[in-house]
């Protein structure tokens, strides 16, 4: 929790010697308390002072990043229970369980799924970003080769490492250390040894404990071993836990800034029903996990899970907007009718939705309105006649028709004859006001 | 340092409703954000109820209209089928023939329909216009009439229509859904108005406009939690009722209930593609807060009712 000026004050030399550009110290404080102004300079602030302000200063959830290069996954920074206060930092990331009792196949086919489960939505680029192998053989030598196995068919994919054994998961840091991977398995009875293994070989330490007192006790207890990045796992397994847990653990870092439960929550999402597996996954995606383990991939499960993911991670502030650039719907002949609408992602979303409702082929133009709905993007000047016409003759699609007829939303009508002038020889229909009117209006042309 | 638990106390609580007549079913009552029942009391489960409409589906994606082939011609032998097959708690009728665009049935028609199902089923009944302002005003008035006495809910009443349907459900005694369009200002607007005419606020179902995941489910997503927030944190009467996820008309329209894996291999098998659209749309708004449910797919209504098991 920040502090605010007057507490800052009271750290400060007080002496008013102005060495850092303000008047007084008090007005120095403020600014530090309004984060526009850094500590460093100040010549004469005690020790103390710079470790209690840099505490304060902290985010609530330390930030930790696990895996290595393009396909590191960062977790962490979030700083509110609920989207619409300010949007959620770092996307929860996805695992799936490989178990050191499968077969070499059963090893294989899990890595190429991850490999390939890269699907692109809107722009961005998603997929199942790591791999949790457990020792579930309870053998070290066991865990060792499914670790090897997996590291060598998806060497970049990050690794949560998953035993409560110190011997088996040294043996396996040894093949992994230098991705950073996160070592899952630290509890009460092992901590010592396990956080001595997150020091040597740097990696991060997933620490579980039944119920929050205990892992609180035991995340403080690591830290003073001298390990400061853990993900945490407050031992819930059904979907009421869960919820319980993860909402104490959010406000207890967020609001109460709670250090030894401000970090990375692990929430495990097993089920053998694969929709309740999805609905579980969700969960964690809306309920503050940053990493959902679950037991197996499924092209429709994750389809759905990026998109939730998406979706709740979306910055309330700014809207999802869709590259602007002229798209095909169905497989347009010269003939098929082209249409505008804006970039902001719903609209493009539910228009391009309709027109393939009507099962009419249409090209439809989606114009950069800095991803404003069409209406609004007229207000704000974006969505403008002369803006339209520049980027259709910028977009070549004329020679693509055989008749120069452009359909714009009936919210628009009063751009037509504006448009006409500046696009001689176009056509300018004036189109429904509401997508779901479309259908009705293409069947009908 | 030792841990406090950070319990929140909230001085609101969402109102309670009971439907039906015959077999009763209650809903909403919690005074917690939803399934927070460690701090608090969330005494019903949500309620899912099964969406069958009054002329065929012939615009449903095939994963979902051949569940109900050969009982979705009448609309009273698929309402038993959800009853009495699927175990249905509540069945939603949506009157979707009395559109002026498609069948154009007429209020007497669709008040003879109502009074068909009603008299083949003892589950709750939600009983839903075709979504045309004007033409769901006076059939929504039949209809309310048709099912006096059975505590019905009656949807949906929205800013350009709610005066004549509003004053239908009170004075047949339904229940009513209050829609407005993804802005809790509006929502909380049109619940004033509506209780401004004297209809009681504890009779009414929120409807903030639903949208399907990949669609603007985080729009709905906030607007419900902000609501709920509203209904608890600062005890505002006027965002107390219960809400509404209408979620099967607006899922099973989108691209991913609909294109098939020949097109796009990426993105899986189509059955169950469609049917984890249904499913991951509701459950992601039972956890923003809404406590009733419209959906089509059997599976996608199992796998939420099993997702509430372990909420509850």
């Amino acid at each position: 929790m920040a502090l605010t000026g007057v507490q800052i004050f009271k750290l400060l030399p007080k002496t008013n010697c102005k060495k850092c550009g303000h008047p007084t110290c008090l007005a120095f404080a403020m600014k530090l308390a309004q984060r526009q102004a850094s500590l460093d300079s100040c010549p004469d602030v005690s020790e103390e002072a710079k470790q209690v302000l840099g505490e304060a200063s902290a985010p609530p959830i330390r930030p930790v990043t696990f895996g290595a290069a393009d396909k590191a996954a960062k977790m962490g920074e979030e700083t509110v229970l609920f989207r619409h206060e300010k949007k959620f930092v770092n996307p929860c990331a996805f695992a799936v369980e490989v178990k050191d009792t499968m077969s070499g196949d059963e090893i294989n086919k899990i890595a190429d799924d991850v490999l390939n489960s890269e699907i692109d939505r809107v722009g961005q680029k998603l997929r199942v970003d790591a791999v949790f192998i457990s020792n579930a053989s309870n053998d070290a030598g066991k865990f060792e080769s499914a670790v090897k196995a997996v590291a060598a068919k998806a060497p970049a994919v990050p690794l949560i490492i998953s035993t409560s054994n110190p011997a088996a998961a040294e043996a396996a840091l040894k093949l992994v250390a230098g991705k950073r991977p996160i070592l899952y398995g630290a509890d009460e009875s092992n901590a010592d040894a396990m956080a001595g293994l997150a020091k040597t070989y740097k990696v991060i330490l997933g620490v579980a404990a039944k119920g929050l007192d205990a892992l609180s006790t035991l995340t403080e207890k690591i830290k003073g071993l001298g390990v400061d990045d853990m993900v945490i796992d407050p031992g819930s397994r059904n979907a009421k836990e869960i919820i319980q847990d993860n909402t104490l653990i959010r406000r207890a870092a967020v609001k109460k800034n709670f250090k030894a439960l401000g970090y990375p929550v692990i929430t495990f999402a097993q089920r053998d029903d694969k929709m309740l597996e999805l609905l579980m996954a969700a969960l964690g995606v809306a309920k503050y996990s940053s990493i959902v383990v679950m037991s197996s991939i499924e092209k429709w499960k994750d389809l759905a899970l990026f998109t939730l993911r998406q979706n709740i991670y979306t910055d309330p502030q700014v809207p999802m907007q869709v590259e602007q650039k002229v798209y095909n719907i169905g497989e347009p002949t010269p003939e098929s009718p082209l249409m505008i609408t804006t970039n902001f992602s719903l609209t493009y979303f539910i228009v391009s939705g309709e027109i393939e409702n009507s099962k009419v082929p249409c090209r439809l133009a989606v114009m950069d309105c800095e991803g404003l709905s069409v209406l609004t993007g007229w207000a704000a000047g974006k969505f403008t006649a002369s803006k339209i016409a520049t980027f259709l003759q910028e977009s070549g699609i004329e020679k693509d028709l055989k008749n120069k007829e452009l359909i714009i939303p009936g919210y628009v009508a009063i751009l037509s004859g504006a448009i006409e002038e500046k696009l001689p020889g176009w056509t300018i229909t004036v189109g429904p006001r509401e997508a779901n009117a479309l259908p009705a209006f293409l069947k009908s042309r | 340092m030792a841990f406090a638990v950070p319990k929140e106390t909230y001085s609101g609580k969402v109102f309670e409703l009971t439907i039906g007549s015959e077999k009763t079913v209650v809903f909403g009552g919690e005074n917690v954000l939803p399934f927070n029942a460690f701090e608090g009391s969330v005494p019903n489960r949500p309620l899912i109820a099964y969406e069958i409409q009054d002329i065929p589906p012939d615009d449903w994606p095939e994963t979902v209209r051949k569940v109900y082939e050969g009982v979705s011609g009448n609309p009273v032998a698929w309402a038993k089928y959800c009853q009495d097959t699927l175990n249905a708690k509540a069945i939603a009728l949506r009157l979707v023939g009395t559109h002026p665009d498609r069948n154009n049935y007429s209020p007497e028609e669709a008040a003879k329909t109502v009074k068909d199902v009603l008299a083949a089923i003892n589950v709750p009944l939600i009983i839903l216009g075709s979504n045309n302002a004007d033409k769901d005003s006076l059939v929504l008035v039949a209809v309310s009439e048709a099912a006096k006495g059975k505590n019905c809910i009656i949807g949906k009443a929205q800013e350009a229509n709610y005066k004549t349907i509003a004053a239908a459900a009170m004075a047949n005694n339904h229940k009513l859904i209050a829609m407005s369009e993804l802005d809790i200002n509006l929502s909380k607007q049109l619940n004033i108005l509506i209780t401004q005419m004297g209809f009681d606020k504890e009779k009414l179902v929120t409807d903030p406009m639903c949208s399907a995941l990949g669609y603007g489910l985080e729009y709905t997503y906030s607007v419900m939690e902000r609501i709920r927030l509203a209904a608890l944190a600062q005890n505002d009467m006027t965002m107390q009722p219960p809400m509404l996820g209408d979620i099967g008309m607006y899922v099973w329209k989108v691209k991913e209930t609909q294109a098939p894996e020949s097109d796009l291999p990426s993105w899986g098998s189509l059955e169950e593609r469609g049917i984890a659209w249904e499913t991951a749309t509701a459950g992601s708004l039972l956890l923003a807060g809404a406590e009733l449910f419209i959906m089509r797919h059997p599976s996608a209504v199992q796998a939420v009712e099993k997702f509430i098991d372990e909420l509850m």
